[in-house]
């Protein structure tokens, strides 16, 4: 097996609140691989947009890095002075984020955001490097449109605009944080398949976070579930939506409905996602699991079951 | 089946606001033509989805027939009442019989009211029940919920995004209606709560015999809950019919293209739209839709195409779709 | 109260303010003379601690031999009154107001919007004191002409809040469930608009204090013998080097009070303000 080209161990990350200490990150390891495209599945509160604002270095007091590593590339990315990271950021490593409407500039043409992270990085030919990317991401008549402000570009298009600055530094790896929650499945789908063919033609690997499971079911070869700052269950694609482990994955798949399969019930989690500040010692899941036993109030660890793939639950 | 309510025609332009620039160069506001002659029927007793992205106008129809957004022109009648001819007594004593439930359920609850305020408001409004017995009716729809009684006191801030559209439901239902809008009641949730709600939805519409117009985004949602559909683009209904039907044999090229849009089927042989929403401020001419159909002809682009019939209850407004009319 | 004025200077500002109103309410109680009695023979007598100062008149005594320590806590009940009372009266019509411009829109908002602008165009000083010399002196007249035009202010805040406001879910529920626009209005918007206009309410009593102040230096305001801040610093204008205490003393007590105000306020506002919590 090749090197990874991210791998992450242990990562602990917590936030500093006024009643306590939120545990966002508690202990999660995982690895990209080049031109890998790794989903991460999780809900709001699962740790999974922290998990990777540490690896871009975007963590602020009250936020910290308790522990763990953070490798790219062979270099270790934790502790990394503000000017190597200005460096790595937008060359190296890109992320595009959920929010293209505020994401981008409204008092800056699209040229002028796209040129200037291109001259950052030392590109030669901005301009035309800009325009050649554009039209990749499918903007018609780029040359013109240079000049148009965000506002003048429908939601799509600003998102397909925030790929294309997030590319313009051809990045080995890029991390693409819910890409598609404010798009419309129509647009949706074109941006995951922009982001799937500059995959494909660039050879760079991919971190596509999500809620969706049928997004990662159609684009990543592997994926990660979180749960309240843990990984519960990772491998191969396939495996995991063919036939979950770990009960929340399973609760999960069974609570979305199925457009091609309209006549499987659905069956919702109860109970809500726990308090990240007061978490219980052993299962995270243990409060809301239709199978929990005695044992589950014991701390769980991360088990190999099985070629390449890890759930975190004393049933397996 | 009977229609419980009955949308004919229905029209809803605005001006949109204008910037400051434009005004002071005297132009005419353009007006936002959001819903272009929209006709459905809501039978009792069902759901009908109505499904369309954002801007298509689904929203604004949802409101417009409660008329909490004043339509233009049209006509709905709510089991043989025209709804647009009511007066405001008379509207008011209509709102006890159709209701809303809204998307986003940090916004829709008033931030300074406790849940027993909230949900007493309707029942005080209309003069229905005091004291001892208001108490009691704001009690029984929190169980009914699926609240505990503790709750009551509690300000919205103090409950989770799904307890919260829990509250908005309730709200919605205490007056018991006979028919609910759903306006994206589960989209601002997350998946594992989805299913909740979605579940609590349904049991309650079975328990009370509730008509719903579910709208929303989601077309996997939209095919669990409904029992017949109707595709939104534009303004303008595009296809309707028994949900299965026209989900696994959508009919116009616009309803295919989002079916094979949704994740979870493939990445491979989509039907691809081209180009990006027009503006509603200034819709293509002949079908809406001709900009971005990869089967367009001149046709599309000069006439309006014709609502069809066709079997098993089913409309489609494409020239070209079905090939072979019945 | 810890939360409500975080600091020291805030705490010490608030002492200050409610110093000046129990002086002002415990006037008859707490002033050592009567106001109004003159005596020539203690004409522009200096304060206390100076040459032929006498510690029971120990901030002087003005030209006409009054105590200035009792006209200045006296003159605080006249401040304090019409702070109080103008700003009351402006915000609850500016609140009623800005309400039914921001949510009826229409004409009902062109007209208090157009009227907004109009009155806005004069300075303030000059409209109040055009007003008063229409309708004589007098404490009422004063409350009268300056509210004709402070209502100005809470009613912009309110039309702004309203429009944010009614275009909210929450709203959109109430007229849902058959609320009438009053009750929407009184309801629904008017509790959560209600902060910024307190904020806006405690900034601009320290705004009337010196209008009034301004008034009655100019002889517009609260007529002899009563009292007034204004006035007692414009009976000291013409000895101002000679016996500089008669103005001085009541133009501190102005700048201390609207001081206070002003920064007591300013740690209302930030205690309101939701954003700086959690």
């Amino acid at each position: 097996m090749t090197e990874p080209l991210l791998e992450i161990t242990d990562l602990r990350v917590a936030f500093h609140a006024r009643h306590g200490k939120v545990r966002a990150v508690d202990g999660v390891s995982l690895t990209v691989a080049p031109g890998e495209c790794l989903g991460i599945v999780g809900e709001s509160g699962s740790g999974k947009s922290v998990t990777f604002a540490a690896v871009m270095g975007l963590i602020r007091p009250p936020g910290r890095i308790e522990a763990g590593r953070i490798r790219f590339a062979g270099r270790d990315l934790v502790g990394l002075d503000a000017a190597s990271y200005r460096q790595l950021r937008g060359r190296d490593i890109a992320m595009t984020l959920q929010d293209a409407q505020t994401s981008l500039n409204p008092a800056l043409t699209v040229g002028t955001q796209i040129i200037e992270v291109l001259a950052a990085h030392g590109e030669g030919n901005a301009r035309a490097r800009a325009v050649e990317m554009m039209t990749m991401v499918g903007i018609p008549a780029a040359e013109r449109r240079l000049g148009d402000y965000p506002h003048q570009f429908s939601g799509g298009m600003r998102q397909r605009m925030m790929v294309a600055i997030a590319l313009s530094c051809r990045p080995k790896l890029l991390i693409a944080d819910e890409p598609t929650t404010a798009l419309d499945v129509t647009i949706q789908a074109q941006v995951l398949e922009l982001i799937a063919s500059i995959r494909a033609k660039l050879g760079m690997s991919v971190v596509l976070i999500t809620h969706d499971l049928g997004v990662v079911a159609d684009y990543c070869d592997r994926v990660a579930v979180m749960y309240a700052g843990q990984i519960v269950e990772a491998g191969r694609t396939a495996d995991i939506i063919g036939s979950p482990r770990h009960p929340y994955t399973e609760g999960l798949l069974a609570s979305v409905p199925d457009l091609h399969n309209l006549d499987r019930p659905i069956r919702p989690i109860e109970g809500q996602v726990p308090d990240l500040i007061d978490l219980p010692p052993g299962c995270r899941f243990l409060p809301r699991c239709p199978k929990a036993r005695p044992d589950c109030a014991k701390p769980v660890p991360m088990r190999a079951v099985g070629e390449g793939r890890n759930v975190r639950c004393v049933l397996t | 089946m009977t229609a419980l309510l009955r949308v004919e025609n229905l029209v809803k332009h605005y001006a949109p606001g204008q910037g400051l620039l434009s005004r002071l160069l005297g132009q005419k506001p353009r007006m936002v033509q959001a819903l272009n002659g929209v006709s459905l029927e809501i039978r009792a007793g069902e759901t009908l989805g109505l499904i369309g992205e954002s801007g298509c106008g689904k929203s604004t129809f949802g409101r417009a027939i409660l008329r909490l957004h004043e339509p233009t022109s049209g006509s709905v009648r709510f089991g043989g009442t025209d709804v647009l001819a009511l007066d405001p007594a008379a509207l008011k004593a209509m709102r006890r019989r159709m209701q809303i439930i809204f998307q986003n359920p940090y916004a829709s609850l008033n931030p300074r009211k406790t849940v027993a305020q909230i949900l007493a408001q309707p029942l005080r409004l209309h003069g229905l029940a005091s004291g001892a017995e208001l108490q009691e009716r704001v009690r029984a729809m929190l169980a009914h919920v699926g609240l505990r009684p503790s709750h009551a006191e509690r300000y919205p801030h103090q409950f989770s995004g799904g307890q919260r559209q829990r509250i908005g439901i309730a709200r919605a239902l205490i007056l018991n209606p006979e028919f609910v809008v759903c306006d994206e009641p589960v989209s601002a949730l997350d998946v594992s709560i989805q299913a909740q709600i979605i579940e609590l939805l349904a049991r309650l519409k079975r328990e009370l015999g509730l008509t719903y117009l579910f709208i929303s985004h989601d077309i996997a949602v939209i095919g669990y809950v409904s029992d017949r559909v109707a595709v939104m683009y534009l303004g303008e209904i595009v296809e309707t019919g028994p949900a299965r039907a026209v989900l696994h044999a959508p009919q116009h090229p616009y309803t295919k293209a989002l079916m094979s849009a949704v994740p979870g089927g493939g990445a491979e042989d989509r039907v691809r739209l081209l180009g990006d929403l027009p503006s509603p401020m200034d819709p293509p001419p002949g079908c809406r839709f001709h900009t971005r159909c990869g089967f367009a002809t001149d046709l599309c682009r000069s006439t309006v195409p014709p609502q069809r019939a066709l079997q098993g209850e089913r409309m489609v407004a494409c020239h070209h779709f079905p090939e072979t009319p019945p | 109260m810890k939360r409500l004025l975080p600091g020291r200077l805030a705490q010490a500002a608030a002492l200050t303010v409610l110093a000046f109103v129990l002086l002002a309410a415990c006037a008859p109680l707490v002033a050592p003379h009567d106001p109004a009695d003159t005596d020539l023979f203690r004409r522009l007598q200096p304060p206390a601690w100076m040459v032929n100062g006498d510690w029971s008149y120990p901030l002087g005594c003005d030209a006409l031999g009054r105590d200035i320590l009792s006209r200045i806590i006296y003159g605080a009940q006249v401040s304090i009154f019409i702070g109080v009372v103008v700003v009351l009266i402006a915000t609850v019509i500016g609140v009623m107001a800005g309400l039914a411009a921001g949510y009826l829109r229409g004409w009902v908002d062109r007209v208090i919007s157009g009227l907004v602008d109009i009155l806005l165009g004069f300075p303030y000083l000059i409209f109040a004191v055009g007003l008063m010399a229409m309708m004589g002196p007098g404490v009422l007249n004063m409350v009268l002409a300056l509210a004709y035009k402070e209502w100005v202010v809470p009613c912009r805040v309110v039309r702004g809040e309203t429009l944010a406001a009614r275009e909210t879910e929450y709203v959109e529920a109430a007229r849902a469930i058959g609320a009438s626009g009053l009750t929407i209005m009184l309801g629904e918007i008017l509790p959560n608009i209600l902060s910024p206009v307190i904020v806006v309410a405690t900034v601009r009593i320290a705004q009337v204090i010196i209008l009034e102040a301004s008034l009655s230096f100019l002889g517009l305001g609260v007529q002899p013998p009563t009292a007034s801040w204004g006035s007692m610093v414009a009976d000291g204008r013409a000895f101002i080097l000679d016996a500089w205490w008669v103005s001085t003393f009541p133009g501190l007590a102005i700048l201390l009070l609207v001081l206070s105000i002003n920064v007591a306020s300013q740690a209302v506002r930030d205690a309101l303000d939701p954003r700086l919590h959690d």
